[in-house]
């Protein structure tokens, strides 16, 4: 099976003032499309780092990053924006919604730009937020959700231009359980669903349960890589 | 309305009392540029307006060299024909065009008191009547008509000693080298406001100058008045076309005759840009202000935008929109404000303690009125929306520095 995501021997250090802060110190890793996979490890293990290296946010000091087919060295920003707004979803811990734009614009505005319709965007902006339990909620400002609804507003935003990857550093982390285990019920069913990747980086416990492919990452190294089967 | 636009619109009003003291700085600024642009304008149109109208004219068909040297001889022959003839071509341009010849020389003036020196010029009553203000000026007798009679300037005739029924006893030399001595009647005085004029002019009837001067049918001057200012150059342009070759005639535009006035107008314009840039300064450092700091607080969102695919480039216009709302709408506002101003001041005029004196100098009325014209609306306005834009990509261009890696890490 071709991986979706492939790593190979990828470092990454940064320079803060005159010490380097090795932060992934050679990480090999195959992601393949459908997986629900969670990264795990401790605050400070390389979870963040890796994922921006992943989305293309940040560029690795060393290695090779492959998404989708495309080697990410040989991209220009500008196509890795497009990589961006074609093929990966992000969510944050926190933050993730435009404050000036209500749960539906903020879901309708990487349609937008990837040029979408007005009458198509609106209908599956509206369809992806019921889908995720925000049906009657559609014109509030973020201001107006509780944490919980931002993430799933959040994560609607990601899912809906039906992405094949999905990146997610913990999402969970400002969430109560309840929220918590909501949130990620409904990343799994989308990825039963759809199909669609998703990596999600955690330390808590009850997110790894929910994990098919479990990452355990130390000191910017992969500890362990375990598969689990069937649902939880 | 796009969302990209709806965001730019809605991110005004994040900080609303930041906004509206932009918008505030911004609409003030340019309310001030719109009046004070709008009243010197007006300004010079009353000062232009004021000195043609008093005995300039908006041109002048003289001799070449007359203007510096004014030599008796130096006169324009045929002067009637000359006269008909622009009339006549110049009607289609201004219908109610003037042509009003003058011949002057410099004479002396007795009266039983004393002698004075002074500029009499003969005149067609008629035409000067319709041409000029002076006439209007008389306060004392009147007018002149025809014959031997001679209205004085206010200062000259209380010099003299002299009031109208009174008679003044001329001496000059003619034409022709000979001795004019003779008596006229004063009919009138004036009063013009201009000070040089009241100290030193005179007028009397044409014909009855040409007679004692010598010069039959010879004038020094043909004095164009009563057409639009802005037809100015067609109407030097027509008149130099309908001029005969020989003597060669010059037509002088009131800027030449009277460079004074022009002169000031320049000063006083240069001296406003100087107001006009720190106005515009202050304008734009408020701009600048508001999104340095708009940009600043939104670095967490813009590595947001950008994770979701957004380029730089698209940020960065997206940051000049929302400048160039702000900037719009408190330039509109401006101007509405600024052109209620002039226009609210065009009508009911504005007067100031100590303006009389300036106001005497320069030949103004006592008041100003402001005046609204397309340059004094738009000149202002367009200077700034220029300027606060360019000042915009500065901080604009501060999202180039947004890491996404960086600021979506950052958490509360
Ligand atoms: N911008 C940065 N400058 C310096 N060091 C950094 C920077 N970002 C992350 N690090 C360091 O890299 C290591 C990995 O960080 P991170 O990827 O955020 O871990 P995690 O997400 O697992 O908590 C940590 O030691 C962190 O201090
Ligand atoms: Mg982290």
């Amino acid at each position: 099976m071709d991986a979706l995501v492939t790593l190979r021997a990828v470092t990454k250090t940064y320079r803060q003032g005159e010490v380097d802060v090795p932060a992934l110190r050679g990480v090999d890793l195959d992601i393949a499309a459908g997986e629900f996979v969670c990264l795990s490890g401790p605050s400070g293990s390389g979870k963040t780092t890796l994922l921006n290296l992943i989305g293309g946010l940040d560029t690795p000091s060393g290695g090779h990053i492959q998404v989708a087919g495309r080697d990410l060295a040989r991209l220009s920003p500008g196509e890795r924006a497009e990589l961006r707004l074609r093929h990966i979803g992000f969510v944050f811990q926190a933050y993730n919604l435009i404050p000036v734009l209500s749960a539906q614009e903020n879901v309708e505005l990487v349609m937008e730009l990837q040029g979408v319709g007005a009458a198509e965007r609106h209908a599956r902006a509206r369809a992806i937020l019921a889908e995720v339990g925000l049906a009657g909620l559609e014109g509030r400002r973020p201001a107006a959700l509780s944490g919980g609804q931002q993430q799933r507003v959040a994560v609607a935003r990601a899912i809906v231009s039906a992405p094949d990857l999905v990146l997610a550093d913990e999402p969970t982390a400002n969430l109560d359980s309840e929220n918590g285990r909501r949130l990620l019920e409904i990343m799994r069913r989308l990825n039963g669903e759809r199909g669609v990747t998703f990596v999600i980086s955690t330390h808590d416990p009850e997110v790894m349960a929910f994990a098919r492919r479990l990452i355990r990452l130390h000191d910017g190294r992969i500890q362990a890589d375990e598969r689990r089967d069937g649902p939880p | 309305m796009s969302l990209l636009a709806r965001m730019a619109w809605r991110n005004l009003w994040r900080n609303p009392q930041r906004s509206l003291l932009s918008l505030a700085a911004i609409a003030f600024g340019v309310t001030l540029l719109v009046f004070s642009v709008g009243l010197q304008i007006g300004g010079y149109e009353q000062m232009i307006g004021n000195t043609v109208r008093l005995l300039t004219g908006l041109a002048q068909v003289q001799r070449p060299g007359y203007l510096d040297a004014p030599r008796l001889r130096l006169d324009i022959p045929a002067a009637r024909d000359l006269r008909a003839r622009l009339e006549a071509g110049l009607r289609e341009l201004a219908p109610g065009v003037v042509v009003a010849p003058r011949a002057q020389s410099f004479v002396l003036l007795s009266s039983e008191r004393r002698s004075l020196g002074a500029l009499l010029v003969g005149v067609d009553p008629r035409a000067e009547a319709r041409l000029s203000s002076l006439p209007g000026t008389v306060h004392r007798g009147r007018y002149l008509r025809t014959g031997e009679e001679v209205v004085l300037g206010a200062a000259l005739a209380r010099n003299l000693g002299l009031a109208p029924g009174d008679e003044v006893t001329v001496l000059g030399s003619a034409r022709d080298g000979s001795v004019v001595a003779t008596v006229l009647t004063v009919v009138g005085v004036f009063e013009s406001g201009a000070r040089e004029l009241d100290r030193s002019l005179a007028q009397m009837p044409l014909a009855t100058f040409q007679d004692l001067f010598a010069m039959p049918d010879r004038v020094h001057a043909l004095v164009l008045g009563e057409a639009p200012l802005d037809a100015l150059p067609e109407l030097v342009r027509r008149t130099r076309a309908l001029l005969p070759p020989d003597p060669p005639l010059a037509v002088l535009t009131w800027e030449h005759i009277e460079p004074g006035v022009k002169q000031a107008i320049e000063m006083d314009f240069a001296s406003g840009w100087l107001m006009y840039l720190i106005l515009v300064l202050v304008i734009t450092f408020s701009i600048l202000n508001t999104f340095l700091m708009a940009v600043l607080e939104r670095r967490r969102e813009f590595g947001v935008l950008l994770a979701l695919g957004f380029r730089h480039g698209r940020l960065l216009r997206l940051v000049l929109w929302e400048a160039a709302l702000l900037t719009a709408l408190g330039v509109l506002l401006g101007m509405a404000l600024g052109a209620a101003l002039v226009a609210y001041f065009a009508v009911h005029g504005i007067t100031f303690e100590g303006m009389e004196v300036y106001a005497e100098q320069f030949n103004l009325p006592p008041y100003l009125t402001p005046k609204l014209t397309p340059f004094v609306l738009f000149s202002g306005p367009a200077v700034v929306l220029a300027v606060t834009l360019l000042a915009a990509l500065y901080p604009a261009s501060r999202v180039r520095a947004v890491d996404p890696a960086e600021t979506t890490r950052e958490v509360g």
